[in-house]
């Protein structure tokens, strides 16, 4: 063996064929292992047991902390830091701190969602084994690929390699680290 | 139980004599095209060559929105007395012009929010230009009332900062609310586009073959490499961005008509504002998204991606909004002789017989009128005419806010104040370089960004269904 790998990588030319072998790759209990496509592909979440996505309650927290944060922002600057006498109105109220409150609630929820993918995905990443792969613009373009990484306790250079072919995968190739 | 089960298995019997219609779906994607030639068109665009008529457009885009940029300099170093507002109308032109830019925003939000929770898969062929229009046009929104304020070094004092006297802003009027709502707007608009935009920056970087490219790509891509379980957040969180983006896209219209509705001037205090301002931002902004995506189609040749179907959709919505805003025109006239007070009764005779008359009608036949041309399909096939009528829509909506807020502003209660407005030669200049900076932006989008979403495309073609080929592997 010379250098460390990455993994081994497969190419699929359909969106079926990539799904039945996710589904393979499962069964045969590896967990570290991914498939690129080049859009969201229906179902693949279920075929390769990914668990519902987390990124919600992040924004379930944006979304409390804004309003919260709107609300307790007027009261302290209208209601008690410094009042304002305006049309014998009272100097808080929570009917008209709704409305900044409801759009602090939504902008706090955006970037809750936002930041929470990008730290649910590892990212940003700029440097990943996969990018230096010389066909990597196939997989932003009309190809599917499982990469199968070798840090898998199963992982076997010939055993996954056999796998791969035995799914259906075409171009098996070692991934440089 | 056991006699519902049978009745369940037994099939009708009228099933074996009729087949069941087959009804065909419009494809999404004309001429069954492949994954690698959407890549390729999309992408085209942003690669090729800056083609010439772009340097034509880009150096008049240029040169319109200079217009904005002396006509604000003159402003600020001579005083608002260049601009037509005098006692009682101290809105004028510049409201007129905020509230008409904000509203065309609103069809990019609606497209991509609302139609994304609706699942009208149609969207994705126009929604990532639609989100650009969405934030170029509020963009030249956000100028007029930062302008507006007089002073606009001192617009800060907007933002919940405490001023020099160290009071802080007066939350209780619709005005500090305003500033919120399309501060907010803007900037989620801008999250919502860049996270569509992330997949799509990546393919842009893997096909990059020069140096700043890969950079400039690579950056904005945030290393995004096409994962599943990348995917599947990515999905997850888009879904909650378009969750929240609809309660803000109605929001933020409701809080502009707030301005008015909660004041007391005759034609202003109304319920009905919010629902109705919502509805006319809609109409005006779909308006804009013809007038832009036809000639796009035009010149890219993007046929197979925004089909006839699109067009016919677009068309149907505009015609639909339409005939809200043309509603609530009734209805407005039938609550102010229903509600029996003398002022606002007086307000909309006077709205569409008085001085302001030609500018009600013109908004009444760009609005009401022109849209129920599109029930007819040969009006709806015929592009260059789609075209035509989404102009009149643009130019309807704008005297819609014209004639709201200038009526209303020069018929108060006091007749010794009533006056009339007509703007300067500056109001003119400043709003009609709006257009050249929206189309300054416009045209920096189309030339470096995707144009469309290509993940998103490619995901609504029949290919791209994993259980198509299930047939032959039995």
């Amino acid at each position: 063996m010379s250098a460390p790998i990455h993994g081994l990588i497969a190419m699929f030319e359909t969106p079926a064929q990539v799904m039945r072998a996710a589904e393979k790759v499962r069964e045969a209990g590896y967990k570290f292992w991914d498939v690129h496509s080049p859009f969201p592909i229906h179902g693949i979440d279920r075929a390769m047991g990914v668990k519902r996505s987390k990124v919600p309650r992040i924004s379930l927290a944006g979304g409390i902390t804004g309003f919260c944060t709107g609300m307790s922002m007027i009261w302290y600057m209208n209601g008690f830091d410094y009042t304002l006498t305006v049309g014998g109105k009272p100097f808080f109220s929570p009917l008209f701190a709704f409305p900044i409150s409801y759009e602090l609630t939504i902008l706090f929820t955006a970037f809750a969602t936002l930041i929470g993918m990008f730290v649910m995905n590892g990212l940003p990443m700029h440097y990943h084994p996969l990018l230096k792969y010389p066909n990597v613009d196939r997989a932003t373009n009309d190809l599917f690929y499982i990469v199968i990484e070798a840090r898998d306790p199963r992982f076997d250079q010939r055993a996954t390699r056999e796998l791969l072919a035995a799914v259906g995968g075409q171009a098996i190739t070692d991934l440089e680290d | 139980m056991a006699h519902l089960e049978e009745a369940l298995a037994e099939k009708p019997a009228i099933l074996n004599e009729i087949a069941p219609a087959d009804l065909p779906r419009v494809p999404l994607v004309a001429n069954n095209r492949s994954f690698a030639w959407i890549t390729e068109k999309v992408c085209g665009i942003a690669e090729g060559r800056t083609p010439v008529w772009w340097w034509w457009c880009f150096g008049v885009a240029c040169f319109v929105a200079s217009f904005t940029v002396c006509g604000l300099i003159y402003l600020v170093s001579t005083g608002v007395g260049v601009w037509g507002h005098r006692s009682p109308i101290n809105w004028g032109w510049p409201i007129v012009n905020f509230v008409f830019w904000i509203g065309i925003g609103h069809a990019g939000t609606l497209i991509s929010a609302i139609l994304c929770l609706l699942r009208q898969k149609w969207r994705t062929s126009i929604n990532r230009a639609a989100e650009a229009m969405t934030i170029f046009a509020v963009v030249c929104a956000g100028i007029f009332p930062v302008f507006h304020v007089g002073r606009v070094w001192y617009a800060w004092f907007l933002f919940p900062l405490p001023n020099s006297n160290w009071i802080w802003p007066q939350f209780r009027s619709p005005l500090e609310w305003d500033v919120f709502a399309v501060s907010t707007y803007g900037t989620v608009s801008v999250l919502f586009w860049y996270t569509g935009m992330i997949p799509d920056l990546a393919t842009l970087r893997d096909r990059a073959k020069v140096k700043w490219r890969q950079i400039f790509y690579g950056v904005l891509a945030m290393g995004w490499r096409n994962s599943s379980r990348h995917w599947s957040n990515y999905e997850m969180a888009y879904l909650i961005l378009a969750g929240i983006a609809t309660p803000l896209v109605l929001s933020v219209h409701t809080i502009v008509s707030f301005d008015f509705a909660v004041s007391l001037i005759p034609g202003w205090h109304t319920t009905i504002f919010p629902p109705y301002f919502v509805a006319g931002a809609i109409f005006s902004g779909f308006g804009m998204v013809l007038t832009l995506m036809l000639p796009l189609r035009a010149v890219y040749k993007l046929e197979d991606l925004i089909t006839q179907y699109h067009i016919d959709c677009m068309c149907k919505i505009t015609l639909a909004t339409g005939s809200m805003v043309g509603y609530a025109y009734m209805m407005e006239f039938f609550i102010a002789w229903y509600g029996a007070n003398p002022n606002e009764g007086f307000t909309f005779i006077n709205r569409a017989f008085g001085p302001y008359a030609w500018a009600y009608w013109i908004m009444i036949s760009c609005n009401v009128i022109t849209p129920q041309l599109f029930w007819f399909k040969k009006v709806r096939h015929n592009i260059p005419l789609v075209w035509i009528l989404s102009l009149f829509v643009n130019v309807g909506m704008w005297f819609e806010r014209f004639v709201i807020i200038c009526t209303s502003l020069t018929r108060d209660f006091l007749p010794s104040s009533w006056g009339y407005i007509s703007p300067t030669i500056t109001d003119i200049f400043t709003f009609f370089g709006t257009f050249g900076v929206f189309s300054v932006l416009f045209l920096l989008f189309i030339r470096f960004l995707p144009i469309m979403p290509m993940a998103e495309l490619k995901a609504v073609t029949p290919q791209a269904d994993p259980h198509a080929g299930h047939g032959e592997h039995h």
